[in-house]
């Protein structure tokens, strides 16, 4: 278990560094941080004074060396909009991201899994039919569209929710009901293919013929063990959901890491938009690693390959 | 009770026995498959509705007339024939726009599917197929590519570089082959173990003729569903990037970007979002529905 956990840190590590080392790589080619800097109007002048200042002039591996040496110690760089370090802001910000994010996923959880539960119990029946439509659903509504109806239908006409900003928790309802009804699709279908799986195994049957209550059977013979790739799953969407906050950040106003980098990415800010990305990055190689170690010990297989 | 007596007709010819081949038998499925025929269906209605814009489409889909702003479309009080969906915010005709909507929604998705499909196919099947070190290099770059924010990535990409539609299709397609990857890696690992695989490889095939006419033609099925898949993806992407106003830029017509611009008038005129939503939303629901109706019908054991 401790080589295996030792290993999969191992590639945890390499996968961050080949993120921040692609991200920046790429956001240094897409455009001129020494003219974002300068500003708009500023002479050809000014763009080199800065250039050079800022060592932008230097090859990317340079500059790539240089960032990751103060990443490693915590530094992420100074703000080129707001001149504050870009560590600083990201920490202000991610606590309402991630409020965002688990609620999300707390809302994707419990509609996703009764549901699976139920579509495996009763196949091929109304009940099957309804929770594969909501799946179906689910994948083709495009999550910005759906947090605008949410708006439109409880926050203007019914007037029970805040449409915009983060004051209280009831400003997070709709955009994790927007944000998480995205997961549910993928949770359910697991949730369902797993739980079948298992309903028709061996020990299921024992456990019935031994006369066992169903709702033992079910929740600790059957859930218990449709549920382990389930948790796997959460932590992926989870990691993904955080990616996607952006747009949801944007309609509700939330402030969080998402409108940071929606920010950031107009105001052409650098070194935040690398910090939230590999923060981002950083946060989903963490909640896959920890999936990977809850897996191994609840699956003594994994262990061995 | 009844007697029961088998007529001739009810039971089937030799020759029809005979003549049922395995095309007719993919046909017949396709057919009784409820999803699959309505989401082709209408798909393929969006395809033709596309392809025949320019004669399809009422108005000039950027003829602007702002005398005539918000018009409320027919099925509302105060709507005319004139204008089927209603105008926008600078009076253009809603349903044109709709209609050459379709057009970039498409043309996004299908060209973004074909790059992100090529480079994947290639990582996926070179993985499956010779496994060792290059398949750990390349489980390696799925994982750094899943580990890296699609939309976040996107957006900034684009606003440095500035949006047009390439860019948007170049950008997606560079960045979403990791489920294309995903599928063939595994597809490719269960084929090459085939007989067949071995008895090519035993008759000294070269390794390129292996992949591209022994494991190709195998993985072909997952390979069409994964894009299927794909196009709708790409095409939610889109009109995400364009609702954030870092798509298609003004005044193409993007479904996405006739949302976004209607998000002023949303409280009022519900509508101006809710057409090109619904088109949005009825697009993808159809690529889905044939893209897991191909699933069902091609490997029916892997339903579930």
């Amino acid at each position: 278990m401790l080589i295996y956990a030792i290993k999969r840190l191992g590639v945890a590590f390499l996968v961050a560094l080949a993120v921040s080392l692609v991200t920046f790589t790429l956001l240094r080619l897409s455009g001129d941080p020494a003219a974002a800097m300068a500003g708009e109007g500023a002479t050809q002048e000014d763009i080199e004074y800065v250039r050079t200042h800022y060592g932008f002039d230097q090859p990317i591996p340079v500059q790539y060396y240089n960032w990751l040496t103060n990443a490693v110690r915590g530094d992420l760089g100074i703000s080129i909009y707001l001149k504050t370090p870009v560590a600083d802001v990201i920490f202000s910000r991610a606590p309402t991201t991630m409020t965002l994010g688990l609620c999300a996923l707390t809302f994707a959880l419990i509609l996703a899994i009764p549901l699976g539960v139920l579509a495996a119990m009763y196949p091929n029946t109304m009940l099957d039919r309804v929770a594969l439509t909501t799946a179906v659903i689910g994948q083709a509504l495009p999550s910005f569209f759906f947090g605008l109806i949410l708006i439109i239908i409880f926050g203007v006409w019914l007037r029970w929710l805040p449409i915009s900003g983060h004051a209280s928790w009831l400003n997070f309802i709709m955009p994790s009901i927007a944000l998480g009804y995205y997961a549910t699709p993928a949770i359910m279908r697991l949730t369902r293919a797993g739980m079948m799986d298992v309903l028709s195994s061996d020990y299921i049957r024992t456990a019935r013929a031994k006369g066992l209550r169903p709702r033992t059977v079910l929740f600790k013979h059957a859930l218990r063990n449709a549920v382990i790739p389930v948790v796997s799953l959460s932590a992926v969407q989870l990691g993904f959901m955080l990616g996607g906050s952006i747009v949801i950040e944007t309609i509700f106003s939330l402030n969080g890491l998402g409108s940071l980098a929606w920010q950031s990415i107009q105001r052409s800010d650098f070194e935040i938009m690398q910090g939230i990305v590999l923060s981002i990055a950083s946060f989903y190689i963490i909640l896959t690693f920890l999936a990977d170690m809850l897996n191994a010990f609840l699956d003594p297989r994994i262990r061995v390959h | 009770m009844s007697k029961t007596t088998v007529t001739d007709d009810q039971i089937p010819s030799a020759e029809k026995i005979i003549a049922t081949s395995p095309l007719y038998l993919l046909l017949n499925r396709s057919v009784r498959h409820f999803g699959m025929t309505i989401g082709g269906g209408v798909l393929l209605v969006i395809f033709l509705m596309a392809i025949f814009a320019p004669y399809l489409a009422p108005h000039d889909p950027y003829d602007f007339d702002l005398a005539n702003k918000y018009i409320s479309p027919v099925w509302a009080a105060n709507g005319s024939w004139e204008h089927i969906l209603g105008t926008d915010g600078q009076g253009r005709d809603y349903l044109s726009r709709i209609i050459f909507g379709a057009q970039v929604s498409l043309l996004i998705g299908f060209a973004a599917m074909l790059i992100s499909g090529v480079i994947g196919t290639a990582l996926g099947v070179a993985a499956g197929y010779f496994g060792g070190r290059v398949d750990m290099v390349i489980t390696f770059l799925i994982t750094t590519r899943l580990a890296m924010p699609v939309i976040l990535v996107a957006l900034a990409v684009v606003a440095l570089v500035g949006s047009s539609m390439w860019i948007v299709i170049w950008v997606l397609g560079l960045l979403i082959w990791d489920r294309f990857a995903v599928v063939m890696r595994s597809t490719t690992q269960q084929v090459r173990n085939m007989d067949y695989v071995a008895s090519a490889q035993a008759l000294g095939c070269s390794t390129a003729r292996i992949i591209m006419s022994e494991i190709m033609p195998n993985i072909v099925n997952a390979l069409i569903v994964v894009a299927t898949l794909e196009v709708a993806h790409a095409v939610l992407l889109e009109a995400a990037l364009s609702f954030l106003g870092l798509g298609v830029q003004p005044p193409t017509p993007s479904w996405g970007l006739m949302i976004s611009e209607g998000k002023g008038m949303m409280f009022f005129k519900p509508w101006v979002i809710a057409i090109p939503g619904t088109a949005l939303f009825m697009l993808v629901l159809c690529i889905n529905l044939l893209g897991d109706g191909i699933r069902d019908v091609t490997a029916p054991e892997n339903r579930n």
